[in-house]
């Protein structure tokens, strides 16, 4: 489903991915774990779309397609999602609409009809009752006044919606305490199906206590340098990432 | 000789004169209403079109901007008020009470004048003709807008406009529409006065609109004066629709009164060149003053929001929050003074500006101005301007969300948060259809 070959990548003229290689196979989840720095989050904004990160060698083909030559609203389209590590906050849009605006927009480019409303509040409250979401906080814009808890649910609760074949959660852990963890990583597992790979990255081994992955890499200074199975997770949570930092000579 | 008069200069201030000589006799009102007339006229005689060296118009140079006069509206046709019919279109499905002015004339047949318990309405014409005391001692001299020329000289032009009258603990359900409409083919200059008293304890929504035509370069200059009583409430939303080639020149002066509450709301899409001035001032402790606006400009329009709020009494809190999307070659001003007195002790003032730039090549200028003379108060003012924040826009991108729209989502947003303060529901809806039907255009 998704597979990088060699990708470089520089922001601010600074080289943070240094040759990276990956295939996903659907109905995978990856997780990639590294220490602060090693260009985890680098690499999921690319695979985003985001402007200022500049591809300077390598490639990304997804489903087939050349996914670096799409803007982030296309590749959305196609079926990437990226769960924030920062939800923004979107003051004066409410959350319901901009979950209508984006699954339409999705739907038009697919040249699938647009949902109506009834249709999709079906949808919404469903999938929102699943993540202990209340409906009021649906009528409140986009993660205002949210709580980190709110704000990571809320992601999910896009994903659930959104129905992406490929799902990059971005430090989905960040901020969460343990029964938030567990309400997220929940949320996730019911997401998991054959048909839909997940990227899952994270700093630390608790989430992959809740969302358990097929594999493990190990990122560091900008390379996948150790690939295993899920217990190389705790083996890094026993051991730490120092092992990994030495600069190759 | 000491000659302290200054020399009249540009083609407009000459017209200006000219006008003024040959209309006097005919505007309305006896002896008393003529001499206060020929009082504000002096001053515009003494200083002439306000310009850049004047510190209040630093930002709007009338004279610059007023090259030439217009003569002075005829009453209006058979045909401009046909074409008046569709005057506040904007609100329209709204269950308002519509009064029409047509180039500035009150049209009675387009009014809804039906009565209503502990609601006074009238023009002022007629008001000033039958030589109406209230009415007249309401336009002395003496009011916060004193000293403006652009004020003046709608006190000395004057021809008609509302007088509104809600009596005391009168609570007025449906909202009260001044729709100013401009029908005329020939430019000229209109002067609309309104006087609007809501007495204590009385509550009104008070809305005004400005329209006329893209084909005439006309000159609107319109004044508002409200007065809210001990415990009144009072909404006013001005939505100011001028034709694409018109001149705006507004004032509005507010007195509020003691625990009054005055909830004020601008919103500006028309005209070539706007300049919206507030001057309110708080008479009674306790009152809740909240100033709000939104500028949508694009082109070459300029926009700009005066405001002089006037803490007199303690204990009274204002709020400013006006926000800008400017495109184009647009420019938006906003100038606010915040004047707290002596006595007036426990203020709690803040005023904040916004803009968005949706160009390279539009400007925003905020000047704010806090003139603090008590100690024990809080005062507080804010300005930023940017383009649309990238993160935001990605954030709605990944969603799958195409560019344009995102862009349209977040501006949308933007001005969202301030029509949000609007009370009034319908009103409300109005102005954000407004304000998407402006960002339609864009994209």
């Amino acid at each position: 489903m998704l597979e990088i070959k060699n990708l470089q990548v520089e922001v601010e003229g600074r080289q943070i991915l240094k040759g990276l290689d990956l295939t996903v196979n659907k109905g995978e989840v990856h997780a990639i774990m590294g220490p602060n720095g090693s260009g985890k989050s680098t690499l999921a904004h690319v695979l985003a779309g985001r402007d200022h990160y500049d591809v300077t060698a390598g490639e990304v083909s997804f489903d087939g397609i050349d996914l670096l030559d799409l803007e982030p609203d296309e590749r959305a389209a196609k079926g990437l999602f990226l769960a924030f590590q920062y939800p923004l906050e979107i003051p004066g849009v409410v959350t319901f609409e901009f979950l209508r605006t984006a699954l339409n927009a999705q739907r038009k480019k697919r040249g699938e009809p647009e949902l109506m409303t009834p249709d999709f509040l079906k949808r919404v409250r469903e999938a929102a009752a699943k993540l202990h979401i209340d409906q009021e906080m649906l009528r409140r814009p986009v993660n205002v006044g949210f709580s980190g808890g709110e704000k990571k649910r809320n992601e999910i609760l896009q994903m659930a919606l959104l129905e992406p074949k490929l799902a990059v959660l971005d430090e989905t852990d960040s901020g969460l305490d343990i029964d938030a963890l567990k309400v997220v990583a929940d949320g996730v597992n019911q997401l998991r199906s054959p048909e839909r790979a997940m990227i899952v990255i994270t700093h630390y081994q608790r989430l992959l206590d809740h969302i358990v992955p097929d594999v493990v890499h190990v990122l560091s200074r900008g390379r996948i340098v150790k690939t295993g199975g899920k217990e190389l997770a705790l083996e890094l949570e026993a051991e730490g990432y120092a092992v990994f930092e030495a600069e190759p000579v | 000789m000491n000659v302290d008069l200054r020399q009249i200069r540009t083609a407009a201030e000459t017209a200006i004169a000219e006008n003024f000589a040959a209309a006097k006799a005919k505007l309305p009102g006896g002896r008393d209403v003529a001499l206060r007339r020929e009082e504000a006229f002096r001053r515009f005689e003494q200083q002439g079109l306000p310009h850049r060296r004047i510190e209040e118009w630093k930002y709007t140079d009338l004279r610059a901007l007023m090259r030439e006069g217009r003569p002075l509206a005829e009453p209006p046709s058979a045909a401009a008020k046909k074409r008046a019919k569709s005057a506040g279109a904007v609100l329209a499905g709204i269950d308002v009470r519509r009064l029409v002015f047509v180039d500035g004339a009150f049209v009675p047949e387009l009014s809804d004048l039906s009565a209503e318990p502990g609601l006074a309405i009238g023009s002022l014409a007629e008001a000033l003709g039958r030589g109406a005391p209230e009415v007249i001692a309401r336009l002395s001299a003496g009011g916060p807008a004193d000293g403006d020329v652009a004020f003046a000289l709608n006190t000395a032009f004057m021809g008609d406009g509302a007088v509104i009258e809600v009596d005391k603990g009168v609570h007025v359900a449906r909202p009260i529409h001044l729709a100013f409409f401009y029908g005329s083919e020939r430019a000229a200059t209109v002067f609309a006065r309104s006087l609007v008293v809501v007495k204590d304890g009385a509550s009104l929504t008070l809305i005004e609109s400005h329209e006329g035509p893209d084909s005439v370069d006309y000159h609107a200059n319109s004044a508002l004066d409200l007065i809210v009583g001990d415990d009144a409430v009072a909404h006013h939303v001005k939505i100011g629709e001028e034709g694409s080639r018109a001149l705006h020149v507004a004032t509005l002066t507010a007195t509020v009164g003691k625990n009054a509450r005055l909830h004020d709301f601008t919103f500006i899409r028309g005209g070539a060149v706007v300049r919206n001035q507030l001057f309110v001032l708080c008479t009674g402790a306790g009152a809740t003053l909240g100033l709000n606006g939104v500028n949508l400009l694009r082109g070459k329009q300029h926009a700009d929001n005066t405001l002089v709020v006037d803490h007199a009494v303690g204990g009274c809190v204002s709020r400013e929050v006006f926000k800008s999307v400017l495109d184009d070659e647009s420019r938006a001003v906003f100038q606010g003074k915040i004047i707290v007195r002596p006595d007036a002790q426990k203020t709690d003032a803040r005023m904040m500006t916004r803009a968005l730039l949706l160009s390279e090549d539009a400007e925003s200028d905020n000047k704010p101005e806090l003139e603090i003379f008590a100690d024990d108060v809080q005062c507080g003012h804010g300005a930023t301007s940017g383009a649309i924040d990238e993160d935001l826009k990605f954030y709605l991108m990944a969603r799958g969300i195409p560019e344009k729209q995102a862009e349209a989502l977040l501006i949308e947003s933007f001005v969202g948060e301030a029509i949000e303060g609007i009370a009034h529901d319908g009103v409300k809806e109005a102005l954000m259809d407004a304000a998407r039907k402006w960002l339609a255009v864009r994209v």
